[in-house]
C-alpha cells in the first residue's frame, strides 16, 4: 500500500542523509523522494512515497518524528477530496514521420506540452497525479520513449489544512 | 585561564570557548586522548584550572569510561578526541551509550573547514558515519555556533530519552576568534519529548490491571533514568503483582522481595519466562522489548493486553503489539497512577492474585544453576562469593559480555538501581572494565568490581596503565575459562562441539599486574576465593584476580534464540521444558 508522508526537516546540512539513512538503516522502502526548501528558506519539505502496512507506516512516522531537525511529519490523506498530489514528468520520444501527429493528439488529450523539438525527438513536460502521469507514459511507451525523467510526487492538502511550523 | 569567568564581549578562540562551554554545563572531568587537530584544546586544557582531563590508552575506552561515569552521576559522560582514527576509534563506545540510552557528549576534531572532503591527513566524515549511532550530531562550520552547538548537545543527551551525541570541531574553528555569548535559551522546534502521560490512558492501564487476574510488571532500564524504581515498587506492592525485570532494569526491584521474578528473557529465571508467557495483563516500563526479552515474538505475551509506558514513541508497537500505548516518563506515568489508586475507585480480586502468586511459587523449582559438578571451582561460585563479601558494601558491579555476565545478571542479588553496569543492548565485550573505571571516577568512595571473562578483558586491557595513573582501585575478576565462553557454550549445543576459534589464551594474569605495578591473585580453588577476595577488597589500588574456572560449564536456564519463553533449557540433559 502506497502512503505519502510530508515532511518539514529544518534545512540544514545532513538533514537529507538523516532521512534516508533511517530508510536503508531500518529496511523501509522509498519510491520517491522530493525536497526543496519551503516559502521560509530556514525549512525544506521533503516528500515520500513509501509503501508498507499500517504498522510500518506507523513506524516510519515515529522514527521520522525522533530525528532532531524534523519539525512535523504528516502522513497525507489518501483521499484525493483531501489532498493532491502532482508529478512532473519531461519525456523524450521518437519522433519519426507516422507518429509524429499521435504524439500531439496524445499530448493534446492530456494537456501535455512540447517543449523541445528536434527532426527525430519531441520533448514533452507534463505534470498530474499518479494515475494521469502513469496514463500517459503507458499510451507513449508505444512509441519509444527514448528517455524519462520524473520528478517524484509532491503534494498538498486542500483547503484550510496545514503542515507548518505548528507542531 | 582560571577559575574567572571569561566577559561576555571578550573575544576568545574556538579552543577556549569550548572550555568556557563545558564550564557552563557543569562538566569537571572529560575523558579522551589527544592529537594533531585537537591540539589548540589540548593546550587550552594545559592552563584550564576547572576541568580534569582522563587520558585513557585508547579512544573506546574513553566513551565507555564516560558512559560509567555517566551511569553513576546522571549527567552526560564528555569525551574529546581527535580526528580520523581517534574519532573512528569511539564508534563502539557511542553505538553502546545509543542501544542503551545514556547521555554522552563526543567531541572528535576534524581537518580544517578547508580540506574536509579531500580525503586530507586523519580526516574521517565522523558525521556521516555516526548518523545511525548517535541520538544526533553536528559538524561545527561557524565559531558563531560553537556554543549553541554545545548547548542543545548537552540538552540532547540528558533528555527525553537520552544518548550520545557527537559534535565534530574543525581545526580553524578551534583557532578562529569571536566574542563569547553563551545562549541562555534552547532554540528546538523539532525536539519536544513528552513527559506526562496521557492521563485518560493511565486511567485506562490501571483499570486494566485491577482487572486482571494474571497480571506481570516488566521493568526495564528506563526504570533507572526515569528514577522511577520506588514508584514501581509501590504500585506493586499495591496491586500485589509480580515484577520481573530486564537485563537494563535489574535493581530497579529488589531481588529478595516476594513479588520480585528476577530477570526475564534467554538467560532470565524460569519462573519470570512462565509467569511472562501465562500472564493475561503485561504492564512494561521503559523497556523495548528487544529479541533477548521476547524469544519468539509471535508467542511472546500472545494472549496478553499489554501497556506500554515508554519516553520514546517509536520503542511503542515496534516490537510487540500494545493494546494501551503511553509516552512519557515513567515516573510520571506511575505516580498519576497511584494518585487515581488512591482515590479508592480502584479494586482488584485478591483471591485471583493470591491464586496467581501460587501458581508462580509452584514453578519456582530447584533450577539447577550448574551444568557440571566435578570438585573444579565453578565460575557461579565465584560469583556467589563475590556478592557475599560485598552485599553489604556500597558496591558497584560492571561487567563485560558474556557467560560471566549472565552469571553475574542471575546470582548478584542487586537491590539498587545503578548498581550493575552492564552492556545490554549492544553487547560489548571490552565495555566493563572502562565504565568500571569511569563509575569509579564518578563515585570514589565505591568499591568497583568489574566481573570479566578471560575473552573480554582482553579487548580493553590496556586501561590498566589509566588506573595505575589515575590511581582507579578498581578490582578485576577475571572468571577465566579458556574460552570465550558463550560462544563456546552455543557451539556446544548448537554446532555439535565444533569449538571453532572460540578456545583463547591469556597471557599471565599475576605476572601481568606485576608489569603494570598493581596487584594480582591467582585463584584455584573455591577454599581460596575468600581470602582473595578479602585481601582485593581491602588493598587501596587496582587488582586483577585470575580465578581459574571449570572451562566446560554452561548458562542455564537458556531460551534458545527464536523459541519462545517457555520452551526453556534447564540443564545438559534437558532437551527444552515445555511450560
Amino acid at each position: 500500500m502506497k502512503h505519502t508522508i510530508s515532511v518539514l526537516v529544518k534545512n540544514e546540512a545532513g538533514i537529507l542523509s538523516s532521512v534516508c539513512d533511517l530508510f536503508s538503516t531500518r529496511g523501509y522502502n522509498i519510491e520517491s523522494l522530493t525536497v526543496a526548501a519551503t516559502i521560509d528558506s530556514v525549512y525544506s519539505r521533503i516528500t515520500i512515497v513509501t509503501n508498507g502496512d499500517d504498522v510500518v507506516i506507523e513506524q516510519i512516522c515515529k522514527q521520522l518524528n525522533r530525528l532532531i531537525n524534523t519539525i512535523k511529519v504528516v502522513e497525507l490523506p489518501k483521499s484525493a477530496e483531501k489532498c493532491i498530489d502532482r508529478e512532473l514528468i519531461l519525456c523524450k520520444v521518437t519522433a519519426k514521420d507516422d507518429v509524429r501527429s499521435e504524439i500531439l493528439r496524445i499530448s493534446e488529450i492530456f494537456g501535455a506540452k512540447i517543449i523541445d523539438v528536434s527532426p527525430d525527438i519531441y520533448t514533452l513536460e507534463y505534470s498530474g497525479d499518479n494515475r494521469q502521469v502513469m496514463a500517459l507514459i503507458s499510451l507513449l511507451r508505444p512509441l519509444g520513449i527514448k528517455e524519462l525523467v520524473r520528478s517524484g510526487m509532491v503534494a498538498i492538502t486542500r483547503e484550510n489544512q496545514f503542515i507548518n511550523l505548528q507542531k | 585561564m582560571t577559575a574567572e569567568q571569561v566577559n561576555k564581549t571578550e573575544k576568545i578562540t574556538g579552543a577556549r570557548m569550548f572550555l568556557e562551554c563545558l564550564r557552563r554545563e557543569g562538566v569537571d572531568k572529560i575523558f579522551g586522548y589527544p592529537g594533531g587537530v585537537i591540539l589548540h584544546i589540548y593546550d587550552e586544557l594545559y592552563k584550564c584550572d576547572y576541568i580534569k582531563h582522563y587520558l585513557v590508552r585508547h579512544e573506546q575506552a574513553a566513551v565507555h569510561a564516560a558512559e560509567g561515569y555517566a551511569r553513576i552521576t546522571g549527567k552526560p559522560g564528555v569525551v574529546l578526541v581527535t580526528s580520523g582514527p581517534g574519532a573512528c576509534n569511539t564508534i563502539t563506545g557511542i553505538a553502546n551509550a545509543y542501544y542503551d540510552s545514556y547521555p554522552l557528549v563526543v567531541f572528535t576534531g576534524q581537518v580544517d573547514s578547508k580540506l574536509i572532503g579531500n580525503d586530507a591527513f586523519q580526516e574521517s566524515d565522523i558525521v556521516g558515519i555516526t548518523r545511525t549511532c548517535c541520538k544526533h550530531n553536528y559538524l561545527v562550520k561557524n565559531i558563531s555556533e560553537l556554543p549553541r552547538i554545545i548547548k542543545e548537545s548537552f540538552h540532547i543527551a540528558k533528555t527525553g530519552r537520552p544518548g550520545p551525541v557527537v559534535v565534530s570541531l574543525p581545526k580553524d574553528i578551534l583557532t578562529a576568534k569571536t566574542d563569547f555569548e553563551y545562549p541562555e535559551k534552547l532554540n528546538l522546534p523539532g525536539y519536544n519529548p513528552t513527559y506526562e502521560g496521557h492521563p485518560i490512558q493511565c486511567r485506562r492501564a490501571l483499570k486494566l490491571l485491577c482487572e486482571a487476574q494474571r497480571p506481570v510488571i516488566i521493568s526495564g532500564g528506563g526504570v533507572i533514568h526515569s528514577d522511577a524504581w520506588k514508584e514501581i515498587r509501590e504500585l506493586a506492592g499495591l496491586l500485589n503483582i509480580p515484577v520481573a525485570t530486564t537485563l537494563m532494569g535489574i535493581g530497579t526491584y529488589p531481588q529478595d522481595d516476594k513479588l520480585s521474578l528476577g530477570m526475564l528473557g534467554m538467560h532470565g529465571n524460569y519462573w519470570a519466562n512462565l509467569a511472562v508467557s501465562n500472564c493475561d495483563v503485561l504492564f512494561a516500563v521503559g523497556t523495548r522489548f528487544n529479541d533477548r526479552i521476547t524469544g519468539c515474538l509471535k508467542r511472546f505475551c500472545a494472549d496478553a493486553k499489554v501497556i506500554h509506558v515508554d519516553i520514546d514513541p517509536c520503542s511503542i508497537s515496534k516490537n510487540v503489539h500494545v493494546d494501551i500505548p503511553i509516552v512519557g516518563d515513567a515516573k510520571n506515568v506511575l505516580n498519576v497512577m497511584l494518585n487515581d489508586y488512591e482515590s479508592g475507585k480502584y479494586t482488584f480480586n485478591t483471591e485471583m492474585r493470591k491464586i496467581w502468586t501460587e501458581q508462580i511459587n509452584s514453578w519456582k523449582i530447584n533450577c539447577p544453576m550448574r551444568a557440571v559438578e566435578n570438585g573444579i571451582m565453578s565460575p557461579q561460585s565465584v560469583i556467589e562469593h563475590i556478592y557475599q563479601q560485598t552485599k553489604d558494601k556500597n558496591v558497584i558491579i560492571a561487567t563485560e559480555v558474556g557467560q560471566h555476565q549472565m552469571w553475574t545478571a542471575q546470582l548478584y542479588k542487586f537491590n539498587r538501581p545503578g548498581q550493575f553496569i552492564t552492556s545490554g543492548g549492544l553487547g560489548t565485550m571490552g565495555f566493563g572494565f572502562p565504565a568500571a573505571m569511569g563509575a569509579q571516577i564518578a563515585n570514589p568512595d565505591a568499591l568497583v568490581f568489574n566481573i570479566a571473562g578471560d575473552g573480554s578483558i582482553q579487548m580493553n586491557i590496556q586501561e590498566l596503565m589509566t588506573c595505575v595513573d589515575y590511581k582507579i582501585p578498581v578490582k578485576i575478576a577475571v572468571i577465566n575459562n579458556g574460552y570465550l565462553g558463550m560462544v563456546r557454550q552455543w557451539q556446544e549445543k548448537l554446532f555439535e562441539k565444533h569449538y571453532s576459534q572460540t578456545n583463547i589464551t591469556s597471557p599471565d594474569y599475576v605476572k601481568l599486574a606485576d608489569a603494570y605495578g598493581i596487584m594480582g591473585i591467582r585463584i584455584t580453588k573455591e577454599e581460596e576465593i575468600d581470602a582473595a577476595l578479602e585481601k582485593a577488597i581491602s588493598y587501596n589500588g587496582p587488582v586483577i584476580m585470575d580465578f581459574i574456572v571449570e572451562p566446560f560449564e554452561m548458562v542455564y536456564p537458556w531460551v534458545l534464540a527464536g523459541k519462545p519463553l517457555n520452551e526453556v533449557i534447564l540443564s545438559n540433559k534437558d532437551a527444552g521444558l515445555g511450560g
